[in-house]
């Protein structure tokens, strides 16, 4: 067999030739200010899992009180002090709690915990490149990410508590100070915490891209580039061009606060006082504040879809089906986001014209979210499917998606939304769609990436455990609340009991609350399964899931630089599985065309003229040899 | 720390002790006032009884693992392969869809019970109509989606003798299942974009059918309401004008607001058509009266209205559910502050007679002390005109 590699496309792309030899680290610039991307990658996940739980235990306290709304606990009252006088959640400690909940889990986890960690860890070490372009400001980003959850975290230590007007933070409750206790200090640090952490964001971002861009290695083309890497650069493409446009909302939104402007105020009077300002509009800041908004949902999911696409191939021993559709219905989402962000205004009087249009692109995003949905179902037909942890959430993920997806097409129609807006119906399809889906794909990612993550294997049988828990779990929390929304139960309630209409829904509210602990509660599993692994687990194999992606290739001893000698060149695109005629049910990356001759085919040397010239003479040899015998 | 060392860790059992004898009582007493109307045996809440529980959870949980964990090697000790988990979760799997489209049943027949009866207005028939369109369709493919999911993860579950097929892409099949959902979208999207216009298309601007205006402002926490006195059409608002007793900063420059009534109770006449003026004097609210279809925000600084036509009585509608006790009510469904939840006002929908008896009964905004306050003469020598219906705009 001839040993000649031949390359594909790709020639001429950056490729370091350096030899790993980075600066020689201490403690701190290893563990605590590393320029590693693969230890930042850690650093945003060990985050963003603290963010996770923090984020899921106020979901339970304000889930105790909904199911319990008539009832009193006092140990709430010694946890939670003046904000559970005589043992029950003060109404505006409430909507902190929702308010604070729904920040974390958007932004600093399944934003920064999902996409900081695995774009940090992968994107390097699946394009072949020894670090981001810029190490500096990737350890920056993380450090900005920790600030701003500290800022956030210390909102709940002040006199009046957290912001409490909702995670979008409409004005002019957010804006004016007096509005209600969540108002107050808590709303500016949740404003100086946001800005932070979308410095954070682009500091990541641009450095996500540029690496991307400019740091593939020899044979990294852009069509053998994994998906989990072109959902981070376009989740990252979606970052960079919506975030500065919140900036520039929560920043208006700070000079209405304190420099006494009206951007988002107007003729209002609050407590009987009436207020100078004039002139400004609150649907100004809705606009602003979706033009990220919906965008931001698709920065949620996008990671999510890449690395739940990667495991799904990968464990069903088969080629993602239709990868050039997977990446067009990628880019498809990430255009159209960007024009749907009036959906979330279909009721706040703008102008209905607008509205229909609205209406129009938000129903067309669902098209390649429909086509993804699809080629995962054929990735997995006639597959050979091993059940690791991570492909259990990654099939979870596909459930919930389109559970949680079709619901959208509901919300996305203007006429259906006046009746569902802001109800239960809303919290269940987004706590599906871009809630569970996102944390099962983060969780999948995790579970799949741990051994490189920590040269461990996480024990697989927790992971069982783990997932059927949450996966029975999720749907018991969030199907019922389509129903709620369908009989008009609006969100943000703090109790079912001053609408008569409303009891009925007590007890299905009682076991949505039981079945969120259990749920909780399996998520200690994960985290002792976690915290075990890393210091007890069984020792990892350099591919322990026969995977073609390049990080495989890699030792298992973290190397800051990731090879020890060249960078590894690429060959083939990254989802060579089963591929009849080859001895194996994996080819790697790095495996030249040359050596798998039996198994490939013509498609491998499109436009590769080297190529086709090798497989010619290979199909002649073959005859020949044939002919002799 | 071991399982065995767990059980036998002194300091955990003397915990659990302490947490059993102290928590029942102190540690989650109810309230005295709900707890004389708590049935006996609610000890049960207790959260030392939970943790309790959580702990034999764990314990449960960790001799079944230990028990398959014998199992396993026994079996491989016997040269057995012991048990393939492989197979178990595919089981799980397809045990999952069918008690999963059971659930789902289940929650449609008695849940779906308990969502709102049909619109009880004009345009909530439609949409009540695109609704149950779009439920059909999707569910369709809700059920076939999910049933493929998770039948494929069971029946090609792993095998070592097997190798999966190698199926990188069809042309055929991807263009079909890009241009299917296409199809079924743009036609939601063309009956949905007819339903919103017919919803939000501003008849009043037309000519067409004149509506009973009222005026619907929020606030913390309260709606206020007023309706246009003899004369059919409401005053001016400026909310500089605001104060203690002209509580919506009425303009009584404008003639028109001389006449205008405030109520408590929205009640509006049966099939005639309401238009809903909107506005908000501190913060964003959002009126919703989901037994019509009707949410539209109130937002400071920008009047918003909504038209509809109520087309069944609160007394229908109370016997359609067989509940003498039902009210329509409007609800406040933004975020508002600390009694958001409880921002709501009873609407009445009656016949044309009984609502003009009831206009009749309404008091004028213009109260005397106002009057005083805002040192108005008196206006209008007309006062003592028989109200009638506010039928025009």
């Amino acid at each position: 067999m001839s040993t000649l590699a031949v390359h594909d496309h790709g020639v001429g792309h950056h490729h370091e030739d350096g030899h790993g030899h980075h600066h020689k680290e201490t403690f701190l610039t290893k563990y605590i200010f590393s320029q590693d991307h693969k230890m930042i990658g850690k650093q945003f996940l060990v985050t963003g899992i603290a963010m996770a739980f923090i984020a899921m235990i106020l979901s339970i306290l304000f889930r105790i009180q909904l199911a319990y709304p008539d009832k009193a606990f006092p140990l709430m009252e010694t946890l939670l002090g003046r904000f559970a006088p005589e043992g029950r959640l003060d109404p505006e400690f409430y909507l902190s709690l929702v308010t604070i909940h729904g920040t974390i889990m958007v932004f600093f986890v399944l934003t920064a915990g999902l996409s900081g960690t695995f774009s940090n860890l992968l994107i390097p070490l699946q394009v072949g490149a020894r670090d981001m372009a810029s190490p500096f400001m990737n350890m920056l980003s993380y450090w900005f990410f920790f600030t701003a959850c500290a800022i956030m975290l210390s909102s709940f230590f002040i006199q009046k508590g957290p912001a409490g007007p909702g995670w979008t933070i409409y004005p002019p409750l957010s804006a004016l100070p007096t509005a209600m206790k969540g108002s107050g200090m808590g709303m500016t640090l949740w404003l100086i915490s946001m800005v932070f952490f979308i410095a954070s964001s682009l500091m990541g971002g641009i450095n996500y891209v540029s690496t991307i861009l400019n740091m593939r290695t020899k044979g990294m083309d852009l069509w053998k580039m994994p998906l989990t890497i072109w959902a981070f650069f376009l989740t990252a493409i979606l970052g960079i061009l919506s975030f500065p446009v919140l900036v520039a909302g929560v920043v208006l939104l700070i000079f209405d606060r304190s420099f006494g402007t009206s951007f988002y105020l107007s003729d209002i009077v609050v407590n009987g006082q009436i207020m100078p300002m004039e002139g400004g509009s609150p649907i100004l800041f809705q606009h602003l504040f979706w033009f990220l908004g919906h965008p931001e949902v698709y920065i949620v999911i996008m990671p999510a879809m890449g690395i739940s696409s990667e495991i799904m191939s990968v464990n069903s021993r088969k080629p993602i089906f239709g990868y050039h559709a997977m990446v067009y219905s990628l880019i498809g989402i990430t255009v159209l986001s960007f024009i749907v962000w009036g959906h979330h205004m279909f009721v706040t009087g703008m102008n209905p014209f607008l509205g229909g249009v609205f209406m129009i692109t938000t129903l067309i995003i669902a098209v390649p979210s429909a086509v993804k949905t699809f080629n995962w179902l054929a990735t997995l037909w006639r597959g050979n499917i091993r059940f690791t942890p991570a492909m259990l959430f990654a099939i979870g993920l596909v459930s919930f998606f389109i559970s949680g997806g079709i619901t959208g097409i509901f919300l996305g129609n203007a006429a259906l939304d006046i009746n569902l807006h802001d109800t239960y119906f809303v919290v269940a399809h987004f706590h599906l769609v871009m809630g569970s889906a996102a944390i099962f794909g983060m969780l999948a990612g995790v579970y799949h990436w741990f051994p490189k993550m920590f040269g461990r294997m996480m024990d697989e049988k927790l992971g069982y455990l783990h997932f059927w828990l949450t996966f029975i779990g999720a749907y018991l929390v969030f199907f019922p609340m389509h129903f709620m929304g369908l009989d008009g139960v609006p969100r943000r309630y703090y109790a079912f009991t001053e609408f008569v209409s409303m009891q009925q829904w007590l007890s299905v509210n009682t076991f949505i609350t039981w079945a969120a602990i259990i749920s909780a509660l399996a998520q200690f599993a994960f985290l002792y399964n976690f915290i075990h692994s890393i210091f007890w687990g069984k020792k990892a194999t350099q591919n322990p899931w026969e995977a073609n992606t390049l990080e495989w290739t890699a030792p298992v001893e973290h190397l800051h630089g990731n090879w020890p000698g060249e960078i590894p060149s690429v060959y083939r695109w990254p989802y060579d599985y089963s591929k009849p005629g080859a001895e194996e049910d994996f080819i790697m990356q790095t495996t030249p065309l040359s050596q798998t001759m039996s198994s490939n085919v013509p498609h491998d040397f499109e436009d590769n003229a080297a190529g086709l010239e090798e497989l010619s003479k290979w199909t002649n040899t073959q005859k020949s040899n044939e002919e002799v015998k | 720390m071991g399982f065995k060392q767990l059980i036998d860790s002194k300091k955990m059992l003397s915990l659990l002790a302490v947490l059993m004898l102290t928590g029942t009582n102190m540690v989650m007493a109810q309230a005295a006032a709900t707890a004389t109307e708590e049935k006996p045996g609610v000890d049960w809440l207790s959260v030392s009884y939970y943790i309790l529980l959580f702990v034999l959870a764990c314990i449960a949980v960790a001799v079944v693992g230990k028990i398959l964990r014998v199992y396993d090697l026994s079996q491989k000790i016997q040269g057995k392969a012991g048990i393939n988990w492989n197979t178990v979760m595919a089981v799980l799997f397809i045990g999952f869809l069918l008690a999963g489209l059971a659930g789902v049943y289940w929650s449609f027949t008695v849940h779906g019970n308990m969502i709102l009866p049909g619109a009880a207005s004009l345009h909530g028939v439609k949409i009540d109509a695109m609704f149950w369109t779009t439920t059909s369709i999707t569910m369709v493919v809700f059920v076939l989606t999910q049933i493929l999911l998770f039948t494929f993860v069971f029946i090609y579950k792993y095998s070592p003798k097997r190798r999966a097929y190698f199926l990188p892409h069809n042309n055929t099949i991807e263009k079909v299942w890009t241009i299917a959902p296409a199809i079924v979208l743009t036609v939601l999207v063309i009956f949905g974009f007819f339903t919103w216009q017919e919803v939000t298309n501003s008849a009043d601007a037309k000519g067409e059918p004149a509506s009973i205006n009222v005026d619907i402002t929020g606030e913390q926490f309260a709606w206020n309401l007023r309706y246009p006195g003899p004369d059919g059409l409401l005053g001016k608002k400026n909310y500089k004008l605001i104060s203690g007793a002209n509580k919506l900063g009425i303009d009584f420059n404008d003639k028109n607001s001389l006449d205008d009534l405030k109520a408590d109770t929205m009640v509006i006449p049966v099939n005639k058509s309401v238009r809903l003026n909107i506005s908000s004097k501190d913060i964003i609210h959002s009126v919703y009266m989901p037994h019509f279809r009707v949410q539209l925000n109130a937002v400071p600084g920008l009047p918003t209205f909504f038209k509809f036509t109520p087309t069944v009585t609160t007394e229908q509608m109370r016997n359609k559910l067989e509940n003498p006790e039902f009210e329509y009510l409007v609800y406040c469904n933004k975020i508002c502050g600390a009694s958001h939840y409880n921002m709501q006002k009873v609407v009445r929908v009656v016949s044309e007679a009984e609502y003009a008896q009831w206009l009749a009964k309404q008091q004028p905004y213009l109260t005397p002390a106002l009057r005083t306050e805002l040192k108005l003469a008196e206006v209008s020598n007309n006062n003592n005109s028989t109200k009638r219906l506010a039928l025009n705009n």
